[in-house]
């Protein structure tokens, strides 16, 4: 019994005055959403555009639960989710803010530096800023505790050295934070790491090369640092306390609508590809999603009303993932399945250009962000099974 | 949570970790009415949780009465519960006043359409229901019936009908109701329509689904721990651990749905949000019965095992009031209907 109160999931919060932003959003949108391919960013939360971004900031969309003195807007966690969803929903260019919005911003505000604080969260929430996440590396994926970039104490500061992979938008972003190495491990393996704020722009040593996808498209990059001197000033947090750091960013990660919405464009196309009057096979298959979504949704709200509680559900927000990357990868796989059509990215017919890309984007939903094996065991541990 | 409803919840798990114990279920199972348990939740007023304080009931809302199913589910509560909750709604709505005892509720099945006629200044009723929970053991049949292109509430007793014994795959009491000119005690016009009482038996089947799902996963895991082979508990593998999660993120989905469906049943029964609930738990069930199973091996695929108190219901309650496909094929058309660019638009709608 007491085990599965780990897994307890609060009802969300009522939240009536969400509807009105809602509509806000809704509006906005009707105006700003840019005019561009469908098949743009799909898979991928829209793709960048900065333009986009700093009208967002303007509205006050970015950074919308953090304090006012760093150019937040102290709103609550349910009003942002209103706000990223409508925006995944309608496919608009979000990726350029989304991770400094989600975690980088938030991991700042927690353990940054009163100057790293001032000088970078009103620029990410001006849309002006983005960030990527040097974790990954080449021998060290979802086992984060054994990563060997190393950055050793040098005078005033530390000299970084090693490799970073997989690093999302790397070559658009103005800063990484990176975990690297600065003492030994220790029995727990969790001793020793450090996170630092990395100018990728202005700091000199750091060389990015694009590692393209099997769609061919350009997210990935390979980060590497040649004695890099980082100021002692660009420690974020405690020096060793990386790991406690990285693993309160995650539970950020793991529960919002980006993680359940990634084919919802191509639900989109296959409702009107299916027209007003489907076949029953088609009905019944998309009643089953929106059956699914909605319930996806309540259990993300459900999160985003712990998370504004100062709760911390990283085992709820681990479920919700893994419930969620399922059903992004099964629309591909059953809407092929109600239109007869072979998946063709340069296809003229929306449809058939966009379950190209959805197809071809699917096998990264359950692995980006924590693999579908990895959340199964958080989810085991919060059973008390580990 | 509303206050109320937890301190509902906790009254009522004591309750039934009380009364439905291993000899009361197996008893049930051999086809026994368990009256002491049915004393106690008629005494506790859950089987009038859905009748108003001026009818005689407990005044609970809508939302914390159906809640009460969680935990019948939970404890895979071997008598006609929800089915008299449901027809002390029913007659409610009509402004008649329960009898005492278990209730039965018709039609279950959409297909079925009974109707009444008045002879000689007596109702009758006539046509058939099928799989109609309960209805031998019942004190009396609830029926919504036909009348000259009204809804009427009537009430019948189960000796003056021509009853087919059946049951679900549970061993509970489904039978197949011949009313031919039964006598009425009581009839009056409702508001309520078929597809109204369908909605809301999908609704409270789907929150007994989640409370036997939570029941299942906790079984399970308590057996993982225990259970030892190769020398450690088998919950210590990672197959069974990731086999474990798949069932938690299935009970906490269909959890959801289920509460996400009673909250919008007592605003709109004809909310996607119940067709949703139907949905969503009943695939679930599936997924979670099928784990359950597969982690218990042998012991938990026999009669003395109590899993099955839990798996049978799951299998028999997704498919009661509607099935995934039949709810699906109603709110997929619904969706359709509306268009692609109004398909976001309804999902936010549903809440």
């Amino acid at each position: 019994m007491a085990s599965m109160d780990n897994l307890r999931f609060e009802p969300p919060p009522p939240f009536a005055a969400g509807e009105l932003l809602r509509a806000e959003v809704r509006a906005f949108l009707a105006e700003h959403l840019p005019k561009r391919s469908i098949t743009d960013g799909v898979g991928s939360w829209g793709g960048s555009n900065r333009e986009f971004s700093r009208k967002m900031g303007a509205r006050g969309w970015i950074g919308m639960t953090w304090p006012k003195r760093y150019g937040g807007h102290e709103r609550g966690a349910l009003e942002r989710y209103v706000v990223l969803e409508e925006m995944l929903a309608s496919g608009a260019p979000v990726s350029g803010h989304w991770v400094a919005d989600r975690q980088s911003g938030p991991l700042l505000l927690r353990v940054g530096s009163e100057e790293q604080k001032r000088a970078i969260l009103p620029r990410i929430a001006a849309g002006e800023c983005s960030f990527c996440i040097g974790m990954s590396e080449p021998d060290s994926g979802s086992d984060l505790a054994s990563v060997r970039t190393r950055a050793a104490a040098v005078e005033g500061g530390f000299r970084v050295n090693g490799t970073k992979l997989w690093t999302s938008n790397a070559h658009r972003s103005e800063y990484m934070i990176l975990l690297a190495r600065t003492g030994e491990a220790g029995e727990q393996r969790h001793g020793g790491l450090t996170q630092f704020l990395v100018d990728l722009q202005a700091t000199q040593g750091i060389s990015i090369r694009p590692v393209h996808n099997l769609a061919g498209e350009h997210h990935f990059n390979e980060v590497v640092f040649q004695d890099v001197f980082l100021p002692a000033g660009n420690v974020l947090g405690e020096v060793g306390g990386g790991w406690q750091q990285v693993t309160s960013e995650l539970a950020f990660e793991r529960s919002g609508p980006e993680r359940f919405l990634s084919s919802f464009t191509l639900l989109v196309e296959l409702t009107r590809a299916l027209g007003p009057d489907p076949s029953e096979r088609g009905r019944i298959a998309l009643g089953r999603f929106v059956a699914h979504i909605a319930t996806l949704r309540r259990l993300s709200r459900s999160v985003a009303g712990m998370l504004q509680a100062g709760t911390n559900p990283a085992q709820q927000a681990a479920l919700v993932k893994d419930l969620g990357t399922t059903l992004e990868q099964e629309i591909p796989e059953i809407a092929r399945q109600l239109i007869d059509e072979e998946p063709d990215r340069d296809s003229t017919r929306d449809f058939v250009a966009v379950l190209a890309r959805t197809m071809m984007n699917a096998p990264s939903f359950s692995i980006r962000g924590g693999t579908r094996e990895i959340l199964r065991g958080m989810i085991a541990r919060g059973l008390g099974l580990r | 949570m509303s206050e109320t409803r937890e301190m509902l919840r906790e009254a009522a798990e004591r309750l039934f970790e009380k009364h439905c114990g291993a000899e009361t279920m197996h008893r049930a199972d051999g086809g026994e009415f368990p009256q002491a348990l049915w004393r106690a939740l008629t005494e506790a007023g859950y089987a009038a949780a859905l009748v108003p304080e001026s009818a005689g009931g407990p005044g609970l809302e809508m939302p914390d009465a159906l809640s009460l199913l969680f935990s019948a589910g939970r404890h895979a509560v071997p008598a006609p519960l929800a089915e008299t909750m449901l027809a002390g709604w029913l007659l409610s709505s009509a402004g008649l006043v329960p009898p005492e005892g278990a209730l039965a509720v018709a039609p279950v099945r959409e297909g079925d359409v009974p109707s009444v006629s008045r002879e000689c200044g007596s109702w009758r009723l006539q046509g058939k229901a099928s799989r109609v929970p309960w209805a031998a053991a019942s004190a009396a049949i609830v029926v919504l019936a036909r009348f000259e292109g009204r809804n009427l509430v009537a009430v019948t007793a189960p000796g003056d009908c021509r009853i087919t014994n059946g049951a679900n795959l549970a061993g509970e009491a489904r039978e197949d109701v011949d009313f031919s000119g039964a006598r009425c005690s009581a009839a009056a016009e409702t508001l309520i329509d078929p597809a109204a009482l369908h909605a809301l038996g999908a609704v409270m089947r789907s929150a007994q689904m989640a409370g036997a799902l939570q029941s299942v996963l906790e079984t399970t895991v308590q057996y993982a721990q225990e259970r030892v082979q190769f020398g450690r508990p088998i919950g210590r593998f990672q197959a069974v651990q990731q086999n474990l999660a798949v069932l938690a993120g299935q009970t906490a989905a269909a959890t959801a749905a289920a509460e996400a469906g009673i909250e919008a049943a007592a605003r709109d029964l004809d909310s996607p949000a119940v067709a949703a609930a139907k949905i969503r738990a009943g695939e679930a069930a599936g997924i979670g019965a099928a784990i359950a199973h597969q982690m218990h091996g042998a012991i938990g695929f026999t009669q003395e095992h109590r899993l099955h108190f839990s798996t049978r219901r799951l299998w028999s309650w997704r498919d009661e009031f509607g099935n995934e496909a039949y709810w699906a094929r109603r709110l997929g058309g619904a969706v359709a209907a509306a268009g692609a660019d109004r398909l976001w638009h309804g999902i936010t709608a549903a809440g």
